[in-house]
């Protein structure tokens, strides 16, 4: 079914504790079908959002719409939108079948009905016969998925979910993250998700939200936040980046010319545009997009370049890091490790020369902290 | 060797609570029960029969006071029960920090006096001349001075009173470890606020409920004070007769009998309301 309304609006949501404001000013919109992530650290505003959604608290001005209609003096307990908790908040006093059929027994649904609907969608989730079970007898995956099937059962318009992966160790967190995609695609219902876990959003999101001190920084998908950063926070916070803080000392069409307070010079691209020369910006380089080579004319056709010390090796197979201290500025940089084994039996104290293009510095004005702390 | 050793300490250490258990408790109710066993035939002559269970059975007094003890306690649980869990959802779940531990203390101060001076306090209020009894006639309401004394409201006052602390403590306990976001998920799921207390509170309360609800039945089962100060010489209550029995008549045989009677009714109304409720003791004496 397409339709031009979204399944969820928000419009201009704040929200006010005593003289603290968690949430200013946030709008957005999610279509039918998305995988919406809400991404951003503790403390940003994100879970007083979703219990906005849900129901828990209620929003100090704006609106809240579900598939068009305003929701926002809907009871949680009447409203078309439900919620795997944190620690998914199954019942243990109840056994898994009880559990999934909870809210189609509050709705009022005949028990025979209610069977075929519980053992329907524990099915699709793949624990068939599992319904006379106490809760208990689940690993923490499986656990994961009746909570999911919980909610499902019901057919929600906006499932929602407070960091459910954050309660299980890390294999099983890649796996569930897969798992949790494949579900979404399967019952194609929107999934609204909050994490502090980039990696989980990047994965698993059509579109994803940065949220920082009570405001969305960027909405856009996983490539767009990557690779085109609008604020210097979502270029520090999505991925990992070195940063260097400079003034600018020259504006070309081709690009940027800074320094930094060390002396070292710099070439890159404004990335959201309106800087100008004598300003304070931040400096922004991933470690994938610096490349490495043994003399100096490996890197001699790259607008930054150098040469550096290695201080250390951080070897973790695919996503090793070599940290570089740079000769000439003191500066320390981190850089991917190439994959192709030319660099393995690199080790510390050795001199490698470094640079890398312009075009892949992305610059923004320094106003305060870009981290925000 | 080392086996041997543990064994010794495991009996060491089990030895307080052996002694405890067969000197305090085992022994005086073999004693007892002995003595209940004693019929009295002569002076200083007695037979062993069943002679004193026979004296309870054919007196409609005394196995009427008896079914009155038992209903009232039950009662009185019941009631204790019903303005126990309000007040125990409000401590454990609505209230944070200080107004917790104020809350939770305004039902511990009480407990500081002894039973008697409380009961005392109760009569105070309650008598002909007493706080009450002014104030309905200083309001107009009533002429005459007005007796709320000596009848079983009184008993079932103070004994729900009395009883209350040991209700709210477990309640507490348990409706504390209630995780909230079984509730919100309740709420989420589409819950009505009954709903949610039928299908998840009380179940998680469950074993709070019941080892509250068995201390409490247990209390004004055997509660003396508060029936006698409260609902004067009609109180009718079980100790009472049992009291008179062993003090008042000299009587010990009768009064043992009387006191295994009491001892096989309580056991009995416990055991019955574990059945109904589908608990264990077991379970609920651990979790609480």
């Amino acid at each position: 079914m397409l339709t031009d309304v979204p399944d969820l609006q928000c419009r201009s949501i704040s929200k006010s504790f005593d003289d603290f404001k968690a949430v200013k000013d946030v709008s957005f919109s999610v279509p039918q079908g998305t995988f919406f992530s809400i991404l951003g650290p503790s403390g940003c505003g994100k879970t007083t959002l979703l219990r906005m959604i849900a129901g828990f608290q209620k929003p100090t001005s704006g609106d809240l719409l579900i598939k068009g209609k305003s929701v926002i003096d809907v009871p949680p307990n009447k409203r078309p939108v439900s919620m795997v908790f944190q620690h998914l908040a199954l019942f243990p006093m109840m056994n898994i079948g009880a559990n999934v059929g909870f809210g189609l027994r509050q709705r009022g649904v005949n028990r025979s009905d209610i069977e075929k609907q519980v053992t329907r969608v524990l099915e699709r989730v793949g624990l068939a016969g599992v319904a006379e079970r106490p809760i208990s007898s689940l690993s923490g995956g499986q656990k994961q998925r009746v909570a999911i099937a919980r909610c499902m059962v019901l057919e929600p318009d906006v499932l929602l979910l407070d960091e459910p992966l954050g309660a299980l160790d890390l294999k099983l967190r890649e796996h569930m993250k897969i798992e949790l995609k494949q579900l979404q695609s399967e019952f194609n219902t929107t999934f609204v998700y909050i994490t502090h876990d980039q990696s989980e959003a990047l994965v698993m999101s059509d579109q994803i939200a940065v949220m920082n001190n009570g405001v969305f920084e960027q909405t856009g998908t996983a490539k767009e936040l990557y690779y085109e950063p609008q604020t210097a926070f979502v270029a520090g916070f999505v991925g990992e980046a070195n940063r260097f803080a400079a003034t600018i000392k020259n504006r070309a069409d081709s690009g940027l010319q800074m320094t930094t307070a060390q002396g070292q010079v710099l070439h890159g691209t404004d990335a959201v545009g309106g800087l100008a020369v004598g300003d304070m910006v931040n400096v922004f380089v991933r470690p994938e997009a610096v490349r490495l080579s043994r003399n100096a004319e490996g890197v001699s056709g790259l607008s930054n370049a150098g040469q550096g010390k290695v201080e250390n090796v951080l070897f973790n197979g695919a996503n090793s890091q070599l940290i570089l201290r740079d000769q000439q500025s003191g500066a320390e940089m981190s850089v991917a490790l190439p994959q192709t084994g030319e660099f393995r039996d690199l080790s510390r104290g050795d001199l490698i020369h470094f640079g890398w293009e312009h075009l892949q510095t992305r610059v923004y004005a320094a106003t305060g902290d870009p981290h925000g702390h | 060797m080392a086996t041997d050793r543990s064994k010794l300490a495991f009996w060491l250490l089990l030895a307080p609570c052996l002694i405890w258990l067969v000197t305090l408790i085992i022994l005086p109710h073999v004693g007892m029960f002995l003595v209940s066993l004693r019929e009295k035939v002569g002076v200083r002559e007695y037979e062993t029969s069943f002679a004193n269970y026979a004296v309870f059975l054919n007196e409609p007094l005394y196995w009427n006071t008896f079914a009155r003890t038992a209903y009232m306690s039950i009662a009185a649980t019941i009631l204790t029960l019903l303005i126990g869990f309000p007040i125990s959802y409000y401590i454990a779940k609505l209230t944070r920090g200080r107004t917790k531990t104020t809350s939770f203390l305004m039902c511990l101060i009480p407990f500081w006096v002894s039973e008697l001076v409380r009961t005392f306090g109760w009569m105070i209020l309650l008598r002909e001349t007493g706080v009450f009894s002014n104030f309905l006639q200083y309001l107009g309401l009533v002429n005459g001075p007005i007796e709320m004394l000596y009848n079983d409201a009184a008993i079932m006052t103070g004994l729900v009173y009395t009883s209350m602390l040991f209700m709210v403590v477990p309640l507490v306990t348990t409706l504390d470890s209630l995780d909230d976001s079984l509730i919100e998920a309740g709420y989420d799921l589409g819950a009505s606020g009954f709903a949610i207390l039928r299908e998840i509170v009380i179940p998680h309360a469950m074993p709070g409920i019941v080892s509250g609800c068995i201390v409490v039945f247990m209390l004004s089962l055997g509660n003396y004070l508060t029936p006698i100060l409260l609902g004067g010489k009609d109180s009718l209550w079980f100790t009472g007769l049992i009291y008179s029995q062993f003090i008042t008549r000299f009587n010990w045989e009768l009064g043992s009998a009387f006191g295994f009677l009491l001892l096989g009714l309580s056991s009995l109304i416990v055991f019955v309301g574990l059945k109904l409720t589908g608990q264990s003791l077991g379970k609920t004496m651990a979790q609480s």
